[in-house]
């Protein structure tokens, strides 16, 4: 049996830094698994590389056993891997309603000539979207803001709006770079119980990447830790935190950067 | 929902509807503004499928009077070479004159998309500053093309083209481009396009080809420049190669950008109020184009995003805070 995402000896140079070296993970479905490391160990370059934003030097990435070398971001997110970004990429100019609408896309059936067309099944699907996207915004509590534009939300709603837009997608694996960055205790209570019943209501996997080591030991049964491209250890949050690999790495002068995140 | 019930067919129908009412009054019309009226309904056509292009999905084409050029060139071959060769087109009088014509059109149409797929489909992959260097080379191309082609006329030109251009014909193209470019972006389909613009990476991420929905957009803009080109050049009866020069794509663009990037509403309220006006100072000669620049800077000035747009000034300060993912 093949892992749900599986990565191999994954590897990608920038001229002559190695920002990821060797890395190897997997992910099973409904998994939920947390990357952590120190700024800069090559954490947002996994998803870019997951994604398919970049091509690994080496090595390979699976997803239900498929390599995923040279597909398109797009299929990719087509087959079933959705992210968000550290730096929130919400389309500013559209709605908040508009850039959920622009992820439902990806599984309507219809194109160009019905758009201009306009018949009875094409205004049918329109509606169907329109549902889809309040009952996902109800998720999170942003229906009132539906028609606002997605600029002018607060940034925890922001941050809300970009999950939304990848469940948009119906993914398999969704991607959190980041999540909890910018929000305070509280919300981040409550992005930790909806990171759960997210993963168990789309039955889907979840690679989530924090520094509020609370928010990871919190909501993942498992970690990798990697620290300047290297996975330096794996294995249940309880144990990975007394690996005196991890501690090493952790404390001393990245330790205050760790915990105030690089956002 | 807002984005249901608006532009429906009832919207286009009326439009073509109106149409056909000019077609019927035109009779009694004045013929001079008559005929500006028509040149207006065409530059309507070409800003707002430029602003398919330029606005909605954001790449940057200097080559729209490129694509009016083929499918002017490419109709007269049909309207007016052709028949020299085959006397049964020659012989088409009336309604099956104008269906000829209307065939002509759409082949124009369709050379100036097939144009469209070729520069758009190696220059849209890369990054969108190429597109306006490709497409502006495209345009000189088939300007000089043109000039050194005799069967086309060459620099002289292609005279004699019959004058085919109605009222109907015209404000039908208005009110379809119209249609077809403001209905898009409204569809979950053509909300595509506004992913593209507003953030690349982020659109591929939740499955969007950028590169198709930029390739598409580009080529339905060609698409309608292409029968813009029919009309314009069966409604002068005359067309050569400068009229569809460097200047003539900046006309366009400046059009969309006094209109306001990204509102239908806004370039064509711009295409109309440019023709009337230019045709109005017609008569302070080379003053003209001097009030036509100071215009353009003071309205730019005063007014930064168009008539109608609001994306002009927010794109560009988001695009320079844009990093890579
Ligand atoms: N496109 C790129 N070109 C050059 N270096 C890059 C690029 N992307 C990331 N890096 C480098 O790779 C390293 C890892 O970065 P990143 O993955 O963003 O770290 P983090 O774990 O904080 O998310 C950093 O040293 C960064 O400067
Ligand atoms: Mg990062």
């Amino acid at each position: 049996m093949s892992h749900l995402l599986e990565l191999k000896d994954c590897t990608i140079q920038f001229g002559g830094l190695v920002a990821v070296d060797a890395v190897n993970f997997h992910l099973e479905s409904n998994d939920l698994l947390g990357l952590i490391g120190p700024n800069g160990a090559g954490k947002t370059t996994i998803f870019n590389l997951i994604t398919g934003i970049y091509q690994p030097s080496s090595g390979s990435i699976l997803l239900e056993g498929k390599d995923l070398k040279g597909v398109a971001c797009s299929s990719i997110a087509a087959r079933g891997i959705a992210r968000t970004f550290q730096n929130i990429r919400l389309f500013k100019s559209l709605s908040v309603a508009d850039n959920i609408r622009v992820a439902a896309r990806l599984h309507t059936h219809h194109g160009f000539l019905h758009a201009l067309g306009r018949g009875s099944s094409f205004r049918k699907e329109e509606e169907e979207v329109r549902e889809q996207i309040m009952d996902l915004l109800g998720l999170f509590n942003l229906q009132d803001f539906a028609d606002d534009s997605a600029g002018s939300l607060p940034y925890g709603s922001q941050r809300r709006l970009e999950i939304l837009r990848a469940l948009a997608t119906k993914p398999k694996v969704l991607l959190l770079d980041e999540p909890a960055a910018g929000m305070n205790p509280t919300e981040k209570e409550e992005l930790m119980e909806l990171i759960q019943q997210i993963r168990d209501q789309f039955d889907l996997s979840v690679l989530l990447v924090e520094h509020d080591m609370k928010v990871v030991m919190g909501v993942c049964k498992r970690v990798v830790v990697i620290e300047y491209g290297k996975k330096i250890a794996e294995g249940a949050p309880t144990d990975v935190q007394r690996d005196p690999k991890v501690l090493e790495a952790y404390l001393g002068t990245t330790h205050e950067v760790v915990e105030a995140g690089d956002a | 929902m807002r984005w249901i019930s608006e532009h429906s067919r009832t919207t286009l129908l009326i439009g073509l509807a109106l149409a056909g009412l000019l077609q019927l009054i035109s009779g009694n019309l004045d013929v001079y503004y008559l005929n500006i009226g028509l040149m207006a309904a065409i530059h309507v056509a070409l800003a707002v499928s430029l602003n398919l292009v330029n606005g909605y999905t954001g790449q940057f084409s200097l080559g729209h009077a490129g694509f009016m050029a083929v499918g002017a060139y490419t109709a007269a071959s049909l309207t007016t070479i052709l028949p020299e060769a085959l006397p049964a087109i020659a012989g088409l009088k009336g309604f099956s004159l104008q269906l000829w014509f209307v065939f002509s059109t759409l082949v124009g149409g369709g050379a100036a998309a097939l144009c469209g797929f070729l520069v758009g489909m190696p220059s849209l992959r890369l990054r969108g500053d190429y597109l306006a260097i490709v497409t502006l080379g495209f345009g000189e191309i088939i300007r000089v093309f043109i000039q050194s082609s005799d069967t086309l006329g060459g620099a002289r030109g292609l005279s004699g083209l019959p004058p085919l251009t109605s009222p109907f014909t015209c404000v039908s193209l208005a009110v379809i481009s119209i249609y077809i470019c403001g209905n898009l972006v409204k569809s979950t389909y053509g909300l595509g396009y506004l992913a593209t613009r507003d953030d690349e990476i982020a659109a591929e991420s939740v499955g969007v080809n950028t590169t198709r929905c930029k390739v598409n957009a580009f080529v339905v803009g060609a698409f309608i420049a292409g029968m813009a080109g029919s009309l314009y050049g069966h409604l002068l009866q005359y067309i050569n190669p400068s009229q569809f020069g460097f200047l003539k794509s900046i006309e366009i663009v400046v059009l969309v950008i006094l209109g306001g990037m990204g509102s239908t509403l806004g370039v064509s309220i711009a295409a109309v109020v440019m023709t009337f006006g230019l045709e109005q100072m017609r008569n302070l000669n080379e003053w003209r184009m001097v009030i036509y620049a100071l215009l353009i800077i003071v309205f730019m000035i005063v007014r930064p995003q168009g008539v109608m747009g609001t994306l002009g000034v927010e794109r560009s300060r988001t695009k320079s805070k844009r990093k890579a993912a």
